[in-house]
């Protein structure tokens, strides 16, 4: 039920961000999700793509610095407190979301958002548990 | 032009000679007998008191190093029982444990009276008001400036370091005449002053006394501009004593050393060997009367050059350059001493973390700033950002504890820092002075 993410280090300075999609093109990767955290210094770039390893290695192979993380993907109803709903389950159960960010593209009538919670089974646990739809690592490389 | 010794300040150098080499073997004689790491040096290099008998002899006697000084630490280069130490400083400590110096009373009379010495060749009387603006503390600085200035008969402000808008107005209101601070802080002041739209004529400043960090001729010129002050400038290790081993006299044309007091050698920083007479070279100080701390050719690696003829304020001393460089590594960042090994240390001590890294150094207003660039690579890349802080807080926290500075921690790319041949080039110093 989780879904491999890559996390890429990029110094705040123009062009990194295009010389990792470059690279990541031209080895035939192709991005399904993404999110870009930042400080005025550098940025963390969260990738979900099709072929995980092939761009972990490509990568690190251009001296990126690179790390895998797990993180959950939801399915959030597309509605007004849908998203809440879900968040109320989390907190009620005391886990914590790291950080969030949504899927391109809709599953349905739902929205996608990926999570990074500190407890990942945990959390999985508790979505499934109520009725929450938890998204495989395979249906959403191929989205 | 006052000079507050003119006895010893214009002695003619035959008689000076004299009196060095009679104090000299003195100080040799005591070392040797009360402190067992100048024994043991002395002993290894088969030499004694004895072999002294040209003020050049000194030359056949082992230098002393701020290793020396580590090994040592706190109380084994004391010449002389605690309880005859009145008075006890440190260095800023930023090699692992600081340079704990002492004072018996004799050694602060003769500190004090040459303060004296070196504040009234820079031209303060009785009659001024001095600003003293260094940290009170175990520094040196503050206290050396203070009794010497009260010596004199000056009335002292010890108004400590830090809130300038404060230091202003008291300036302005108690009518403070000298000013002794870092010459960074100088120019500080100077921007405060632009900043509440006053003129140095707000002030009644007269001359300023700088010592501390390293500066230039320009910064001088800029000083003087914009506090509308004579700015002088002067030189001290608390190793040696503290402020008053050396300072100008009102033509600015090099640091008289109080050669009664020290004697100074240039030596070349590889070979060790000593050079002769208007040679550039490593500054090496011998004291003649200290008692509490005797220092015997200690390498200061200050790189300088004397200058033997006469000043024409009439002072026989001779005369120091500003030192131009080190012959270590040591950086002087707002006036604390950084070793970048220092930095490397801590750095390598995070686990997992033997990262490339680069300091550079710049300037905020007239503020140093350090700034340490450190390569991220997997064990020290985090994928949460609350982490990632966290541990660029970390490292910083663990540099201010080891440098007793605040260091900024910027993570880069890796294999963004240049890789160098050989030595590498660790520093990027973009300050102008």
């Amino acid at each position: 039920m989780k879904v491999e993410q890559i996390s890429i280090f990029i110094e705040n300075k123009s062009g990194r961000l295009a010389e990792v999609t470059r690279v990541l093109g031209e080895a035939g990767v192709n991005i399904r999700a993404l999110s870009l955290a930042d400080t005025s210094d550098f940025g963390i770039l969260r990738l979900i793509v099709d072929k995980t390893d092939a761009a972990n290695e490509v990568l690190k192979s251009k001296g990126f610095t690179v790390n895998k993380t797990e993180v959950v993907a939801v399915e959030v109803p597309d509605r007004p407190l849908g998203l809440n709903s879900i968040l109320q389950v989390l907190d009620d159960s005391r886990i914590n979301v790291e950080y969030m960010y949504a899927f391109v593209e809709r599953c349905g009538e739902n929205a996608v958002i990926i999570f990074r919670f500190d407890d990942t089974e945990g959390a999985i646990r508790v979505l499934t548990e109520q009725g929450v739809k938890v998204l495989a690592g395979q249906r959403v490389y191929s989205m | 032009m006052r000079i507050w010794d003119p006895d010893r300040e214009c002695m003619a150098r035959d008689k000076l000679e004299a009196l060095q080499f009679e104090n000299l073997r003195t100080t040799l004689e005591r070392a040797y007998r009360n402190v067992p790491c100048y024994q043991k040096k002395f002993l290894e290099a088969g030499v004694s008191a004895k072999n002294l008998q040209h003020l050049s002899d000194l030359s056949l006697f082992p230098f002393t190093t701020k290793e020396d000084l580590r090994l040592n630490y706190p109380y084994g280069m004391f010449a002389v029982p605690l309880r005859e130490v009145v008075r006890i400083h440190s260095s800023s400590g930023t090699t692992g444990k600081p340079t704990v110096v002492g004072y018996t009373r004799n050694d602060l009379n003769n500190w004090t009276e040459l303060v004296a010495r070196m504040m009234t060749a820079a031209g303060v009387t009785a009659d001024d008001i001095v600003h003293i603006a260094f940290g009170y503390g175990l520094f040196t600085g503050a206290f050396g400036l203070h009794y010497g200035a009260e010596r004199i008969g000056a009335s002292v402000i010890p108004i400590s370091s830090g809130n300038t808008e404060k230091q202003i107005m008291i300036m302005q209101d108690y009518q403070s005449s000298a000013l002794v601070c870092t010459p960074s802080y100088a120019l500080t002041i100077a921007d405060h002053l632009d900043r509440m739209g006053l003129g140095a004529d707000s002030l009644k400043l007269r001359v300023g006394l700088f010592g501390a960090e390293p500066w230039s001729e320009e910064m001088r010129r800029e000083i003087e501009t914009r506090l509308g002050i004579l700015a002088t400038d002067n030189f001290g290790l608390s190793e040696v004593m503290g402020p008053g081993v050396a300072g100008e006299c009102e033509y600015k044309c090099g640091m008289h050393i109080f050669e009664d007091h020290f004697i100074p050698e240039i030596i070349d920083p590889e070979t060790c060997e000593v050079l002769p007479p208007g040679s550039m070279g490593e500054l090496v100080l011998t004291t003649l009367t200290k008692e509490a701390f005797p220092m015997i050719r200690y390498r200061t690696r200050d790189i300088t050059r004397l200058h033997y003829d006469t000043c024409r304020c009439g002072r026989t001393l001779v005369r120091m350059e500003k030192t131009c460089g080190r012959s270590d590594d040591m950086l002087i960042v707002k006036g604390v001493n950084v070793f970048p090994t220092q930095i490397e240390e801590v750095l390598f001590q995070v686990e997992g973390c033997e990262p490339h890294y680069q300091l550079v150094l710049d300037r905020d207003g007239h503020m140093d700033t350090l700034e340490v660039q450190v390569e991220v690579n997997e064990t020290i890349f985090f994928d949460e950002m609350k982490k990632q802080r966290e541990f660029v807080s970390m490292v910083e926290k663990r540099l201010a504890a080891t440098l007793g500075l605040r260091a900024r921690v910027k993570l880069v790319e890796p294999s963004s820092i240049p890789r160098h041949e050989g030595k590498a080039k660790r520093v990027i110093d973009r300050r102008k002075s």
